[in-house]
């Protein structure tokens, strides 16, 4: 196994791009790029929101054609027209956002277009088997005859991995696969990585996630703007010159950054804005007690399918709660829909973007005065003048990459649509906001940001319920976390006791000691 | 089938359930009705429009429509009465109708994918084209006289009728395409999510183009049936019949948006609007409009249940957990 991953580095490159350059109207999303991918390599991609990572991607897999340049594969000029062709050169692509089909079930969305046959028709008994031990190679065990849309998002980022390893293929590319996925999940997919790495594929990676870029990768390329900044050995470049690379910083405003640290202690003055006691629901939450303090950040840590996200729906009233109670300001409230939460002035982040959230044709600025909008009612509409300046603050705060606020949003890269949809919230001044993976897909740069933005909108008293996978977000921004552990609350920990030891020992101790 | 999710499967359910209780209640009501010959001849009446809705069925799965289908049922009928009427036989004349009904087809499925027009808009101007086409062949009804058609109407009526023989063995075809074939599943791929096929590496260019030559196939098919039923050809059959179909489809349970539904939910779609028809022809009193009625809420009723259930599977989908999903 590892001698073979020794391969000399005179032959020629797997993969090779030469010159290759991308225009949209309004931007250059590629300019003249050169990337070379090795065999027996994982090469990662870096680069801020709207750099080109995906672009490039795009170009390389066919579902983009490039305007100049070329794309060495093996040797040979290739110019793919679509995905499928792309395929069948030998390259299997998970793109940014999961693509599959939400109604096919989990097996089928696995092997569609690939599917074994038997007698003239598909054997549909394989495709269940093999997508059974496709997932199980990642440690992933599920009902693969259900539809892939009774699964959250995390689950769904992993079947769309599993279809993506299961192609056999000589260059493997992977848009920020992981990031709804947890470390135990990482781990599987790094276990089989290396692999695959071993068996001499190319492995294309892109992540916003710097201890899983280095924990992973051999080489970086570093894009900005469009534009190739440079290649290095990811042995070879300390963290924050990378980060200064990926910003165009030098590497004193870098360190000033990292140095910075989030949740300043409440004043006690607050009072307890929302109270819950004993809310559960059969099947989705084990009762339990939350108390959320105006001018608060509550995080919720715990692993995939811990209950994070079950908890954010009972307490928005989009899954109704069969026990407990709930008060606000005090008082008795019952919540049975996600309307009546908006009318007590509470927000809903939700996990999914892509389709939940995003409303693909309506502008960048439309996109963000969405909430506000609804939370006045549609009769007093805010005025084109009002929505610009909003639309135009929150560009600037965030750094929303995009030619102008009448973009629509769906041109704009992954993370950008994420940074536009948490301004959406943020805008909206909700007196209580739960944040479900807010940061997903979001750069470091524009993290700083928007941790900053969260502090300010706490300072002003907004009580802010915190969902991340990452914990180091977690620790960094709440004031007391939530631990979650097979749908029930494990403990709560404030002050000094939050840090990623205890949170993770919490999340990890088995539920009989 | 257990691919499917209990969720996709209620209209199919439900659909189920409405006809058998418009069919136990009719037997209950009239004498006669629950027999051989009446069943049978549900098929035989509805056999053309069963063919259409077919094709229909999968263009609506593949987010797509097809307006023409009717007016290409009246172009097949007559253009074959008039070839017949030359001194063709009907073996070839039905074979190059055919022909001619399936490249049209692919040919609005080549302007769809390739000029990337919308696909009411290029059907509807096909339905015109057609519509036309029919009547430049001929403005009369042609009768058809010829020993084949005559052998045909002897076997339907001695043995089992030919159209219903055809509708079934389409029917057959069907299932075992849109669930057994890489095409039938890339069809439903693509009414799930085109951007999601395209990028999932499948050809869905090609399967676009295909399903509409598909269409136009059934549609040529339920014109030649047509002329089987009638003995006849003209070029006003199936006048408004592509609503017929879509109606069917809809009740039948496929999702207009596409992506979600069934062959055989069709068929108990065509079914339905049959056994509408042949209680009012019981009835005899009630006028025939009260078809077009009963039709339009059942519509309704079918729209509304699929609404209600696309919005409680948009909440389900607000990131539901995975109960099922274990880690050791
Ligand atoms: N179809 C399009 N039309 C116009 N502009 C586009 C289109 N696709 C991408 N862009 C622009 O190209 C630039 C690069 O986008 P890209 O998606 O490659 O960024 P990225 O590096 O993947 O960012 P992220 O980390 O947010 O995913 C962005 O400015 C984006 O707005
Ligand atoms: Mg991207």
């Amino acid at each position: 196994m590892n001698s073979a991953s020794v391969i000399s580095t005179d032959e020629a490159p797997l993969l090779a791009v030469r010159g290759v350059t991308k225009i949209f109207p309004g931007v250059r999303a590629l300019d003249g790029v050169d990337f070379t991918l090795r065999r027996g390599e994982i090469h990662a991609l870096m680069g801020e929101n709207g750099a080109g990572k995906s672009t490039l991607i795009k170009v390389l897999t066919g579902a983009d054609r490039r305007d100049g340049g070329e794309i060495l594969f093996d040797g040979c000029s290739i110019d793919p027209r679509s995905p499928a062709e792309a395929q069948r050169l030998g390259i299997s692509t998970v793109y940014q956002e999961v693509n599959l089909i939400p109604f096919l079930s989990v097996a089928e969305n696995i092997y569609l277009g690939r599917q074994p046959m038997k007698f003239g028709r598909i054997d549909w008994k394989q495709i269940n088997l093999r997508a059974a031990a496709a997932l199980k190679r990642l440690d992933v065990e599920m009902e693969v005859t259900q539809p892939l849309n009774s699964y959250s998002p995390a689950v769904q980022q992993m079947v769309a991995i599993a279809r993506a390893l299961d192609i056999r293929a000589k260059v493997l590319v992977l848009d920020e696969p992981t990031s709804s996925l947890d470390a135990n999940e990482v781990g599987h997919l790094f276990a089989v990585l290396r692999r695959l790495k071993a068996e001499g594929l190319g492995i294309i990676f892109v992540s916003h996630f710097l201890d899983q870029v280095y924990a992973v990768s051999d080489r970086f390329t570093v894009l900005r703007n469009g534009k190739l900044i440079g290649e290095h050995e990811a042995a070879k470049l300390p963290r924050l010159e990378l980060v200064a690379k990926m910003i165009g910083k030098d590497l004193k405003a870098v360190e000033e950054m990292s140095a910075r640290r989030g949740a300043e202690p409440v004043r006690t003055a607050h009072h307890p804005f929302l109270r819950v006691i004993g809310l559960g629901r059969r099947g989705s939450m084990t009762p339990f007690d939350l108390t959320i303090r105006a001018g608060e950040v509550v995080g919720l840590a715990g692993l995939l399918g811990s209950g994070r996200t079950e908890t954010a729906r009972l307490l928005f009233g989009i899954d109704r709660a069969e026990a407990g109670r709930m008060e606000i300001d005090g008082k008795l409230v019952t919540l049975t829909s996600p309307r009546g939460a908006i009318g007590r002035r509470f927000g809903f982040c939700p996990e999914d973007r892509k389709t939940q959230a995003v409303i693909p044709d309506l502008s960048v600025r439309e996109n963000i005065v969405l909430a506000l909008q609804a939370s006045k009612g549609w009769l007093r509409k805010i005025s084109t003048q009002q929505q610009q300046e909003l639309a135009e603050n929150y560009i600037k705060a965030l750094g929303i990459a995009t030619s102008d606020a009448e973009q629509p949003i769906k041109l704009l890269s992954g993370g950008n649509q994420q940074k536009a949809i948490l301004a959406r919230w943020l805008a909206s001044h909700p007196r209580f906001l739960i944040l479900d993976e807010p940061t997903r897909g979001i750069d470091i740069g524009a993290k700083a940001e928007i941790e900053k933005l969260i502090a300010r909108l706490c300072s002003e008293g907004m009580a802010i319920l915190f969902i991340s996978s990452e914990l180091e977000e977690v620790v960094r921004d709440s004031h007391r976390v939530v631990v979650l552990r097979d749908r029930k609350k494990v403990c709560e920990l404030t002050g000094d006791q939050i840090d990623l030891p205890s949170i993770m020992q919490a999340i990890a101790a088995r539920a009989d000691e | 089938m257990k691919f499917r999710l209990s969720r996709t499967r209620v209209p199919l359910l439900a659909t189920s359930a409405v006809f058998a209780l418009f069919y136990t209640g009719a037997c209950m009501r009239y004498d006669g009705f629950f027999s051989w010959t009446v069943f049978v001849n549900l098929l035989h009446d509805n056999a053309f429009l069963g063919l259409a809705a077919i094709g229909m069925t999968f263009v609506i799965l593949a987010g797509g429509i097809d307006l023409s289908v009717g007016a290409l049922v009246g172009f097949t009928s007559t253009f074959i009465a008039r070839l017949i009427a030359h001194q063709l036989h009907p073996l070839p004349a039905i074979l190059i109708a055919l022909v001619i009904g399936t490249g049209f087809g692919a040919g609005m499925g080549a302007l769809i994918r390739f000029a990337a027009l919308p696909p009411f808009l290029v059907t509807l101007a096909g339905m015109f084209f057609m519509r036309g086409l029919g009547f430049a062949v001929s403005l009369e009804t042609i009768p058809i006289k010829h020993p084949f058609y005559e052998a045909i109407s002897e076997f339907s009526l001695r043995v089992f009728p030919v159209t219903a023989l055809l509708f079934l063995v389409a029917l057959i075809a069907a299932v075992y395409v849109a669930h057994y074939t890489p095409f039938g599943r890339a069809v439903y791929a693509i009414g799930g999510n085109e951007q999601s096929a395209l990028l999932m590496a499948l050809p869905v260019g090609r399967a676009k183009v295909r399903v509409y030559a598909l269409s136009g196939f059934c549609s040529a098919l339920a014109g030649v049936t047509y002329t089987f039923y009638t003995s006849s050809g003209n070029a006003t059959a199936g006048t408004m019949l592509e609503l017929d179909a879509i109606a069917a489809v809809v009740i039948g349970g496929t999702l207009l948006s596409g992506g979600v539904g069934y062959v055989f939910g069709t068929l108990i779609g065509v079914l339905i609007l049959g056994v509408i028809q042949t209680i009012i022809t019981f009835e005899g009193t009630l006028s025939s409009w009260w078809t077009k009625i009963a039709i339009g809420l059942l519509l309704l009723g079918f729209i509304l249940l699929q609404r209600f259930l696309q919005s409680s599977a948009g909440r389900g989908g607000l990131g539901v957990a995975n109960p099922a999903m274990a880690r050791p």
